[in-house]
């Protein structure tokens, strides 16, 4: 399967030098590397979630009780957890590492993905959310970095994307 | 049986524990029996108290969280009731005032009118939802001892429950709460520092249960 199994393990480590505990997530094909090393690490909380909202309250709670968390979803999770983002991130200035696979882009063959691409990044603007680009293995680990510190500093929630370039390799 | 009722039945068991709220009624009235920093009054988000309220528990398993939620809430968040189940947190208490109306965002009126009811009212058992959804624990309750009984059963205990109270759908006297939410946001991690004074039952860690090993099958994608 070509999610590139070296690249989740770098974010996955990025994610747990930034101090990252607990995450919820709704699978998708780039995130299941990321869910499974979730799963087998004992130091690791994972929640899976019904619907990517309900992760926007659990890392809420997870914050009060001064545990960092994330969220693993996919960009049309995103689209779909916009309320809580709004009624509880926002809201009540709550930090929020989301870590969002940026499906339907440059490349996407899915044709069922397309359209939620072209709304990704226009929403996060719209809601005035930070968000970056990872697509080099070598920013993984700064940008994680600096993604975290910017949700804590802010009290708001910051978005990663994962680009195809990171997490899918083409078959040969 | 009346919502405030219940909330005084339980108010001094609620000293030690991480109090999560919905907004309106249940909130102001909690507020006033007397305002605590260990409370958080979730002001919007209708369905995600209990999504905070697991987050809670998760992070702090030594900790009883009390989660007080509406029917009109828990019901735009069904599926949470299913990752509370499957989480299974042994510190987390889902309490549930069914009073079958979406009271707080107008669906009552004085004099106890309601003109826009929940499904609740046409036969919905929030309960039996619970139940089937994997709770180890949930119960319906219709009369002020038996709330008493069974939700302090549940906040002494060390199993997930959830308690579904029918009530009354009556506002409360007044919405008037002197709290900011910011204020309340603020002031509630600071309360959840100090350890709690006596929750030693709970303190055997509650990491999720595992239901399956996570193997995954070579994926059918467009893209392969």
């Amino acid at each position: 399967m070509p999610v590139s199994v070296a690249n989740s393990q770098l974010v996955y480590d990025a994610m747990k030098d930034v101090g990252v505990t607990l995450v919820s997530a709704l699978p998708e094909t780039w995130l299941v590397h990321l869910i499974r090393l979730a799963d087998e690490d004992p130091g690791m909380t994972l929640v899976r979630l019904a619907k990517e909202e309900e992760g926007v309250g659990i890392s809420a709670g997870a914050h009060f009780a001064g545990v960092k968390s994330a969220m693993l979803l996919q960009n049309h999770g995103f689209l779909q957890a916009i309320n809580g983002i709004v009624g509880v991130s926002l809201l009540y200035k709550i930090p929020l590492l989301m870590l969002i696979t940026d499906r339907g882009s440059f490349g996407e063959r899915d044709p069922w993905q397309t359209e939620g691409g072209k709304h990704t990044r226009p929403v996060l603007d719209a809601l005035k959310i930070a968000h970056d680009d990872l697509t080099s293995p070598d920013d993984v680990p700064a940008k994680m970095a600096k993604a975290m510190t910017l949700a804590q500093s802010s009290l708001s929630p910051v978005g990663l994307l994962l680009g195809r370039d990171l997490m899918w390799e083409e078959p040969q | 049986m009346k919502r405030l009722d219940c909330l005084k039945a339980i108010y001094p068991a609620l000293e030690d524990c991480a109090v999560v709220t919905i907004m309106g009624a249940v909130a102001a009235e909690l507020y006033s029996l007397g305002h605590r920093a260990n409370f958080f009054y979730l002001e919007h988000a209708m369905g995600l108290a209990s999504s905070i309220g697991l987050g809670i528990a998760l992070a702090q398993p030594q900790r009883k969280v009390v989660v007080i939620d509406g029917d009109g809430s828990v019901l735009m968040n069904l599926g949470g009731l299913t990752t509370m189940a499957r989480s299974r947190p042994n510190n987390l208490v889902h309490l549930i005032f069914d009073n079958e109306t979406l009271l707080s965002v107008g669906g009552g009126a004085p004099g106890g009118y309601r003109w826009f009811t929940t499904a609740t009212a046409t036969g919905t058992d929030l309960a039996a939802v619970a139940r089937a959804a994997g709770f180890p624990r949930a119960q319906m309750v219709r009369e002020l001892d038996d709330f008493e009984e069974a939700a302090l059963d549940a906040i002494n205990g060390v199993e997930l429950s959830c308690i579904v109270a029918k009530v009354e759908a009556e506002m409360p006297k007044s919405f008037l709460m002197d709290v900011h939410m910011l204020e309340n946001r603020f002031e509630f991690p600071r309360a959840l520092q100090q350890p709690p004074r006596r929750r030693e039952e709970l303190q055997r860690p509650t990491r999720i249960t595992k239901e399956q090993p996570t193997t995954i099958p070579a994926l059918k994608s467009r893209e392969e």
